[in-house]
């Protein structure tokens, strides 16, 4: 990846005569120069600490770090704690409904504004729109339209039915859920919008020939529209995975976690262990889960990625 | 240049006029709002004018995270402020860590040991050596009440638990939120303490909340508290869970709501609406906790300083902050009371001077003043989210047991030590 491109011929035909410059060595080496600087802050500032945070998982740190190591007892309270098996299992709910929600309505809505439609552009704007706040912003517009004495059901009571009833927000059962409803409602544009340039790079003359050969519209886009997105599954399944498990902001604003701790998830608690509870530990040891949660995706993405460059050559 | 040599000698010359005396505090806290802004600028106006500079170091929410998080980060690049508002057990725990600076002087020159109660003053030291120094008192076992709303639902003031479910059907039925309150962690904990308070007594309260005793933690005494604190949820409106303290203390000013069980800093937002303590609203002990007092100090601990200057003005601080003066105006700001147990309460509210009353019978007698578990005062952070962990699930949960609930109380306790 750093390697400068090979020169070309007959830069190399004239360097067998000439003893390379001081300019032509500099301008060797100005790529590698620039990208210097960025390649050391990521390599001390992301992998570093990402090491480090590893290092103090094993260690006794409690407001602060320390360096006497414990071997595995940090993971061992971290997975006896009923507050973190509570944040896995939420993490799982939300991060599957999420993905497989916005995925749906994503493509759904695209199919939908593909049909050459009038105002394409403004009812896209629309959609998009969501994305364009912040999780705190769409956290808290949420946290009040689904409070029940001001939000949905209050205004559902007005209507006149009494018995309306839409507590997930207060229900340590639900509340999971409207954390779900809040970034589907934020990321499912986005998807949205992945789809749509997907569904406009797919091949006309393909469709065309489907549909010579007398193929319902069904059939052209279950067998032959949603197959050819198959790449674009794959990178929005990617992003929306990481952004779930990477998920804090949203569900801080939304829910704070509560009722108690039912829609805990794992950044909330590895950010409450490690910075307000003095157990920077155990909020180390839950880093390195999130962290290894994260490669799970990763590594997967990264495989096929290369490889299908491999096939391509 | 020669301008830049006349200044640097101004400078010296400066230094040397004011002898050894001028320095630096620089003071982390988060004392942001109003009224406590208002408070703490007093101590930053007495400071100058003793000749030394204040370095304001305000960082607003997340009751205190943040500041806490700034804290660590200054302390562990070797450059921590002068001092730094930290409570509770966490003195300790900077303690341990080998980062405070005695007080010990300035202590023994003022009679710190006279007038402030022991068991205050031991939260204040670190190995037998004051290093922080106590602002205020916040007595947290209060109960609020809108006397009118109570009066239009027929019921009275409870004093015992029994009363206090009477006093809720009663308000229920009437129409009203029986109980303010905000579904968040350390609220649900606030009312816990108090229940534990008193179904257990100070006794069993101490031994479960700073000796961390398995039997009392596993006690009837805390079994009967978590079925009183099943029986508050039945109270609640349904706007209930997440919500502030102080939206739960408006419910209580506007009538809406009949009681709100909370510490004495809810006084502030009476005081802001414009009403009268025993008039307007009434201030009374949690039910069956008359008596006794459930403490929440705020204090500033000292760091070690590099320089002599530095320290002169850190040790000037301490002073100032116990002085008389300080403590009435702040604490008049503040809602809580003076932490000096020979301070003049006349000028205090009623709330103010029955707060005082319990706090110098209890820490005269030795019995009935406890440290607040829900504020800091009785564990350390981890011990203390263990404890508000199980509280607050038991709270929001329908479907746990009494008996479950203790057993987990007293696992997770021992897991977090």
């Amino acid at each position: 990846m750093t390697q400068s491109p090979p020169l070309s011929e007959p830069t190399r035909a004239v360097r067998k005569v000439h003893k390379p410059s001081l300019g032509d060595r500099l301008a060797e080496q100005i790529p590698r120069l620039v990208v210097s600087p960025t390649m050391l802050i990521a390599v001390v500032f992301i992998y570093g600490f990402m090491i480090w945070t590893v290092v103090l998982s094993f260690s006794t740190s409690r407001i602060l770090p320390r360096y006497e190591f414990i071997g595995w007892q940090n993971y061992q309270r971290l997975f006896g704690n009923e507050r973190w098996m509570v944040a896995l299992t939420n993490l799982g709910i939300y991060g599957v409904l999420f993905v497989v929600i916005c995925l749906a309505i994503g493509l759904l809505l695209a199919i939908l504004l593909d049909q050459k439609i009038r105002a394409e552009g403004f009812l896209r704007t629309v959609y998009l729109y969501p994305m364009a706040l912040s999780f705190i912003v769409t956290g808290t517009v949420w946290k009040w339209l689904l409070n029940p004495s001001v939000g949905i059901q209050r205004f559902g009571r007005e209507l006149g039915f009494e018995n309306f009833r839409f507590d997930w927000l207060v229900s340590s059962d639900m509340s999971i859920y409207t954390v779900v409803i809040a970034a589907v409602w934020q990321s499912s544009g986005f998807v949205m919008a992945l789809f749509l340039a997907g569904l406009r790079g797919v091949d006309d003359s393909i469709i065309k020939a489907a549909q010579i050969d007398g193929a319902s519209r069904i059939t052209v886009y279950t067998r032959i529209i949603i197959p050819s997105l198959r790449p674009v599954f794959f990178s929005a399944i990617i992003m929306l995975a990481h952004i779930a498990i990477k998920s804090f902001d949203l569900a801080l604003a939304l829910t704070g976690g509560g009722p108690g701790y039912s829609s805990d998830l794992p950044a909330i608690f590895m950010y409450q262990f490690s910075f307000t509870r003095g157990q920077m530990g155990v909020g180390a040891a839950s880093a390195v889960i999130m962290l290894m949660g994260v490669m799970a995706i990763l590594i997967p993405y990264l495989y096929s990625e290369l490889r299908v460059k491999k096939d391509d050559r | 240049m020669k301008f830049q040599k006349t200044l640097l000698g101004a400078a010296i010359a400066g230094t040397l006029a004011s002898g050894s005396m001028a320095g630096e505090v620089e003071v982390l806290h988060w004392w942001t709002s109003g009224g406590e802004a208002a408070a703490i600028a007093v101590l930053r106006d007495m400071v100058e004018e003793e000749g030394h500079t204040w370095t304001d170091f305000s960082v607003a929410g997340g009751a205190g995270e943040n500041a806490m998080t700034v804290l660590r980060a200054r302390a562990v690049s070797g450059n921590p402020p002068a001092s730094a508002q930290i409570k509770g057990l966490e003195i300790q725990e900077w303690g341990d860590l080998g980062f405070l600076a005695s007080l010990d002087d300035v202590a023994a020159a003022n009679g710190w040991d006279d007038f402030l109660p022991e068991e205050v003053a031991s939260v204040m030291k670190y190995n037998g050596e004051y290093v922080a120094v106590p602002v205020n008192v916040h007595r947290v076992n209060w109960m609020w009440i809108n006397p009118e709303v109570l009066a239009s639902a027929g019921a009275s003031v409870p004093t015992t638990l029994d009363e206090l479910w009477e006093t809720a059907d009663q308000l229920q039925e009437a129409g009203y939120t029986a109980i303010a309150h905000g579904g968040q962690a350390w609220q649900d904990a606030t009312i816990f303490e108090s229940l534990v308070l008193a179904t257990g007594g100070p006794e069993l309260y101490s031994r479960a909340f700073v000796d961390h005793d398995e039997d009392a933690l596993t006690s009837d005494a805390m079994r009967e508290a978590f079925t009183h604190l099943r029986r508050v949820t039945e109270y609640l409106d349904q706007g209930a869970p997440g919500r502030d303290w102080d939206q739960a203390t408006s419910m209580v000013i506007r009538g809406e709501a009949g009681m709100q069980f909370m510490g004495d800093w809810a006084k502030g937002e009476f005081t802001a609406a414009g009403l009268t303590a025993g008039e307007d609203y009434l201030c009374v002990a949690f039910p069956g906790t008359e008596g006794t007092f459930t403490h929440n100090v705020d204090s500033l601990a000292m760091f070690e300083q590099r320089t002599e200057a530095n320290r002169e003005a850190q040790q000037t601080m301490a002073r100032l902050v116990l002085s008389s003066d300080f403590q009435e105006t702040f604490n008049q700001n503040k809602g809580s009371i003076p932490v000096r147990l020979d301070h003049d309460m006349s000028t205090f509210d009623e709330c103010a001077q029955a707060s005082m009353e319990t706090f110098l019978a209890t820490s005269q007698s030795g019995e009935g003043l406890v440290p607040s578990m829900a504020h800091g005062m009785s564990t350390t952070s981890s011990i203390q989210g263990a404890i508000y962990d199980v509280v607050t699930a038991y709270f929001n949960s329908t479907s746990m047991t009494e008996d479950q609930a203790v057993n987990r109380l007293a696992a997770a306790v021992r897991a977090a030590r």
